[in-house]
């Protein structure tokens, strides 16, 4: 059994950690700051913590603000509030100019804590991926999340961290190296190719046992970074099989599924299957209950992986 | 207390080309706005050529007191300030609106020497100023940051989310000064008058302070009002100060003064030479 680890702690420790060597962080909180775990910071390195109170937008414009003057902020909220509620402050301000900053999006997916179908964002993938000059990575677990934190705090320019609120499974060892814009091998197959991001790759190595009891070989790849997304990744994974899933806690539109779609279409076309969401939004209900009504669990990654194969012969 | 008569004499003067650039400009490019740009000319003119801490041939300057337009509609009033400062050469502000021009629709940091943040989508701007000037204070920089808003934008709600934010943390290196032309784009219905329009926001000094801002009422278009409201503004201590500055839309130009519809029209020649014979006029006397 694994061991299970929140993203929001890991996420709160490592900015901790950086302001240790990092002077010009900002951490800027929405008041959410004993959910997304900013309080790490918050308690320990009040002088790198700023709560900007109830208010998004005007959040967005003060991290820009002092992006330009040469600090590094870290906004933290919910990924239902940065991917919509201050969208337009994020276009203007942030990504049109290019500025140095951060979005940590806590409670991202349809995995929430019961809040129910306002603080569920199902399109928060397909929003900021829109937006020109932003970066946006989903981890899939605690070592990849820390890593992705340091990564993107020293990469110039707008970014996006999809943040998942419950424990989830470590499946990355100590050596494990993230890089952005890459695409992580998982485990090798050759019936089928599955495309996982966030921790529904997590769901996805599951499936992938399901399947393997029923005969099935599948080549699992993960894709934390869905831009700048990697080309010639998708595309060698692709190859491997001929046929690929995709598989993501957000809806099957402008996700994981339309970036991968994107680039096989244009670079190396293959009967292709995008699982997620049905274009619809979520409701509150504990988390087992929530994955089998919405079709998250790893069963039904095997099913939608045996639906494409099927298909496919 | 008036300002000293020469720098006056000088400042006025100054307001007179820049209307006239204004008028040029969008009369070229066929398109731009006009009403709003004329309402910030001395506003525009103070800052440039007596309130900020700038070297024109710096922009970058870490040091340098910020400036943000947020009715980043009117830059055109801002791109003429900044090319009679030096900034950049005057004939480039004929470039405006035009392909591949420094001079944007709207202010653009990654384009214009000058420009210190992006702006146009109204309210956006009101919330980079307050990050700058918190940035100061954590960097221990001692320079001052201005944001310029427009009465009819004052109407998004995230200019009072960024009004309480920097209350709640002090901000005293951080003015606002409110263009207070009672005039936007298309405006309410005046006393019925579906045909006379304005801006019924009322009260605006009063919003201010009970956001906890300092409040200063100032002429807007008067050097001897406006220059000494800003230089309080930068001895008020432990909070905001918001100027409000009392300001005509379309100023200087009698057919545009107060008038919705030259918010963005462009004006054809006859009215050109019409607009420049009463700057001109105005000046002589």
């Amino acid at each position: 059994m694994a061991k299970l680890i929140e993203m929001r702690v890991t996420w709160g420790e490592t900015m901790l950690e950086l302001t240790k060597t990092h002077p010009n962080i900002m951490i800027l909180d929405g008041d959410l700051g004993n959910s997304t775990m900013a309080q790490i910071v918050a308690y320990n390195a009040p002088d790198f913590y700023m709560n900007m109170g109830i208010a998004e937008q005007n959040m967005m414009g003060v991290a820009a603000g002092m992006a330009s003057v040469g600090l590094i902020p870290w906004l933290s909220s919910f990924a239902c509030f940065l991917a919509n509620r201050d969208l337009d402050q994020l276009r203007v301000t942030v990504t049109q100019p290019k500025l140095n900053v951060k979005l940590a999006g806590h409670y991202s997916g349809i995995l929430t804590g019961k809040t129910g179908k306002t603080h569920i964002d199902v399109g928060d993938i397909a929003i900021l991926r829109a937006l020109p000059h932003m970066t946006v990575v989903a981890p899939a677990d605690s070592v990849e999340c820390r890593q992705a934190v340091l990564a993107l705090t020293d990469m110039p320019g707008p970014a996006y961290l999809r943040i998942t609120r419950d424990a989830g499974p470590v499946i990355f060892g100590e050596d494990y190296r993230f890089a952005i814009g890459s695409v992580v091998p998982v485990r090798e197959g050759k019936d089928l190719t599955i495309f996982g991001t966030g921790v529904q790759t997590t769901r996805a190595m599951e499936a992938c046992d399901l399947l393997a009891s029923e005969g099935i070989s599948a080549h699992l790849v993960h894709v934390p970074t869905l831009k700048p997304i990697d080309v010639e990744g998708l595309v060698a994974a692709a190859r491997k099989t001929g046929r690929v899933l995709t598989t993501e806690d957000h809806n099957i539109i402008g996700g994981l599924g339309g970036a991968v779609a994107e680039v096989l279409g244009q670079h190396h076309p293959v009967r292709m299957k995008i699982h997620g969401l049905q274009d619809c939004y979520g409701e509150s209900g504990p988390n087992d209950a929530m994955l089998e009504k919405y079709g998250l669990t790893p069963k039904h990654i095997a099913a939608a992986a045996k639906a494409l194969l099927n298909k496919a012969r | 207390m008036p300002i000293d008569p020469a720098l006056k004499r000088d400042l006025q003067a100054k307001a007179v080309q820049v209307r006239k650039l204004i008028l040029q400009a969008v009369h070229k490019a066929g398109a731009g706005h006009v009403g709003g740009p004329l309402s910030m000319v001395e506003i525009a003119v103070a800052m440039y050529f007596k309130i900020l801490r700038i070297d024109p041939k710096n922009p970058q300057w870490p040091d340098r007191d910020r400036y943000v337009l947020s009715k980043g509609h009117s830059c055109i009033a801002l791109y003429a300030t900044l090319a009679l400062r030096g900034f950049f050469p005057v004939e480039e502000v004929f470039t405006y609106d035009a392909m591949n021009s420094r001079m944007q629709g709207h202010p653009d940091m990654t384009k214009t020497p000058g420009i210190d943040m992006s702006s146009g989508s109204l309210g956006t701007g009101a919330s980079p100023p307050l990050g700058m000037a918190l940035a100061a204070k954590r960097l221990g920089k001692d320079f001052h940051t201005w944001v310029h808003l427009g009465d009819g934008e004052i109407q998004e709600g995230q200019v009072w989310e960024m009004a309480f934010v920097a209350s709640q943390y002090q901000v005293d290196n951080l003015t606002a000064i409110v263009d207070y032309n009672r005039v936007q784009q298309f405006g309410f219905p005046k006393d019925g008058n579906v045909r006379r329009r304005v801006n019924p926001l009322v009260q605006v000094p009063e919003k201010w302070r009970a956001f906890g801002w300092h409040v200063i009422e100032c002429d807007g278009h008067d050097f001897d009002s406006l220059i000494p409201a800003c230089e309080e503004a930068k001895t008020i201590k432990g909070r905001p100060t918001c100027i409000v500055a009392h300001t005509i839309k379309g100023k200087g130009v009698s057919f545009m003064e107060g008038d919705y519809n030259w918010h963005a029209k462009v004006p054809s020649p006859e009215e050109l030479a019409k607009a420049f014979a009463e700057l001109e006029a105005a000046q002589a006397g």
